[in-house]
């Protein structure tokens, strides 16, 4: 017999499946046991198991169908043992009838791709977001929770007591595991694009070199990309692909080796990643030639004409000034309207934006891109002793040393 | 599984009796009423007199101790609740979204324990 086979290899085999196939597999589970934290425990025991047979007899040669039907057997023998199993009687029979009828099948194919019902599980309304992120990077994108823990800071522990907390209610309100009906569909849609957005710029806000949190912005692409192939046709969730796309595109170039923000007119265009970015903006006509554009589409056609222009100068800043626009109309967010405003700087005149900008000094008193925009724009005007205020503001209310940095440099430059 | 959805709201936010309003406020709960009834997935719903006749007791050292007023003091008060008979908490919310005070107030919706009865 052939027992060469390393543990060390079986072990990074497991978590590759895991990560390509984790998602398709627990609901697939939570379709047979009708049972969040049971599927996640039985197939736990599974990948227990498969560590100890794999590394003596080899990788079979369905693997994913092989976990499957132990998850299966394993959830079996937690119900038998259930102090309550008596009432578990019509379960246990249900998964018995399954194990048997898989065993005649025993292909991949046999695992149903219920990853659609298991998203909006997951991003289901009634959870808060956060837990929606961590429950759909453990249960749908297959990181383990020390990886969730470690994204969002968190201790271990208190990850784990979110995720069993969720699952906990999914059960107990019976949050259904179903994909909506159609008069919900656009709403709950929503709140999934709105849990994988969060995802993303979790990631994307990591401007202090916390490698793994930078991971979040693929796990999302990913995501949306999972989605996308489960639902097409439809425009908001190509809308929000291409949104990531175009933004990851630019990640590299965010950043100084010194760790300071660099300003999309600084940075190196050069340097952007052109596979994605033409990825991002076939999306965007894919999802614009369905004609129902919505608010992800909007953003996505904005982050489109800064990465096809040339240069900075160059950018379409009176098309990007009617996209906030319209983004605006869907969402009456003062942020849009200060994006608006300096696009308009650009395409009318710092003169023309700077009438429009006392508007949003109320609403957008505490939010720093306000008082660096401002200062951005007195200091084209010449006012810089009101410039150099602003960027103190500014500099204030940062809580990212990359941004600090930047914003410090201006202020210095400002001052001269 | 048995939901209930609590009704929460501010009093003073409700249409006034008097006012042209009020009448059909009354109306959508009948409205309500009559589909709860039609899907056959209402168990019970009433609503509840004011939080001014209400007496909180506690009872410590087997001795009773009795208030005046609502346990929580709050703008917003408990002022009447339903209880649907449904399939999981995406058919109850829908159904509590067709309670008229949900578009002033706010609905607390709760799975509730089962015991094996």
């Amino acid at each position: 017999m052939t027992s060469g086979v390393d543990e060390a290899a079986i072990r990074n085999a497991i978590a590759a499946l895991m990560r390509d196939d984790g998602g398709r597999l627990l609901s697939g589970l939570v379709a047979n046991l009708g049972d969040f934290q049971l599927s996640q425990d039985s197939l736990q025991d599974a990948l227990e198991s498969a560590l100890v047979h794999w590394t003596r007899n080899g990788l079979p040669t369905t693997p994913g169908a092989w976990l499957m039907q132990t998850a299966r057997r394993k959830a079996l023998d937690r119900l038998r043992r259930d102090a309550n199993f008596r009432a578990k009687a019509p379960q246990i029979a249900l998964v018995e009838q399954i194990i048997r009828a898989d065993d005649n099948i025993a292909e991949d194919d046999a695992i149903s791709d219920d990853r659609l019902r298991l998203i909006f599980t997951c991003c289901h309304p009634s959870l808060d977001a956060m837990t929606s992120v961590a429950l759909t990077l453990r249960s749908v994108a297959g990181l383990t929770t020390p990886e969730i823990a470690r994204a969002f800071i968190v201790s271990n522990d208190a990850m784990a007591q979110r995720l069993v907390r969720a699952r906990h209610k999914i059960a107990q309100a019976k949050i259904p595991f179903e994909v909506p009906q159609p008069d919900a569909m656009a709403e709950r849609l929503d709140a999934v694009l709105a849990v994988i957005y969060l995802i993303f710029t979790e990631g994307h806000s990591a401007n202090d070199g916390q490698l793994f949190r930078a991971d979040l912005c693929e796990e999302a692409i990913r995501l949306a990309a999972i989605l996308a192939n489960l639902l097409p046709d439809q425009p908001e969730i190509e809308g929000l692909a291409a949104l990531m796309l175009l933004h990851a595109a630019r990640t590299g170039t965010r950043l100084t080796k010194a760790g300071e923000m660099v300003s999309l007119e600084d940075q190196d265009r050069s340097g952007w990643d052109r596979e994605r970015i033409a990825q991002g903006l076939k999306l965007v006509q894919q999802a614009l030639a369905r004609k129902a554009v919505g608010p992800y589409q909007l953003q996505a056609s904005i982050a489109a004409l800064h990465a096809e222009s040339p240069t900075f100068m160059q950018t379409d800043w009176a098309q990007i000034a009617l996209l906030y626009q319209g983004l605006f109309a869907f969402r009456p967010n003062p942020v849009f309207e200060l994006n608006r405003i300096v696009a308009i700087s650009y395409s009318q005149g710092a003169d023309i934006a700077m009438m429009t900008l006392d508007a949003l000094a109320q609403p957008l008193a505490g939010y720093q891109p306000y008082h660096a925009v401002r200062a951005d724009i007195l200091s084209r005007l010449g006012d810089r002793a009101a410039a150099c205020l602003s960027y103190q503001r500014a500099i204030g209310l940062s809580s990212s040393e990359a941004e600090k940095r930047f914003l410090q440099r201006r202020f210095r430059e400002t001052m001269k | 599984m048995k939901y209930i959805a609590l009704i929460y709201s501010d009093p003073a936010a409700a249409p006034a009796f008097t006012s042209p309003e009020f009448g059909a406020f009354m109306a959508s709960y009948q409205t309500a009423n009559e589909r709860y009834a039609k899907d056959g997935v209402l168990v019970i719903g009433e609503a509840l007199k004011s939080t001014s006749t209400a007496t909180t007791l506690r009872v410590r050292g087997g001795k009773a101790e009795t208030m005046n007023g609502p346990f929580v003091e709050s703008k917003e008060q408990l002022g009447g609740f339903y209880v649907f008979d449904c399939e999981n908490l995406d058919e109850a919310l829908k159904y509590a979204a067709l309670i008229p005070a949900a578009q002033h107030g706010a609905v607390e919706v709760r799975p509730i324990e089962d015991y094996g009865r």
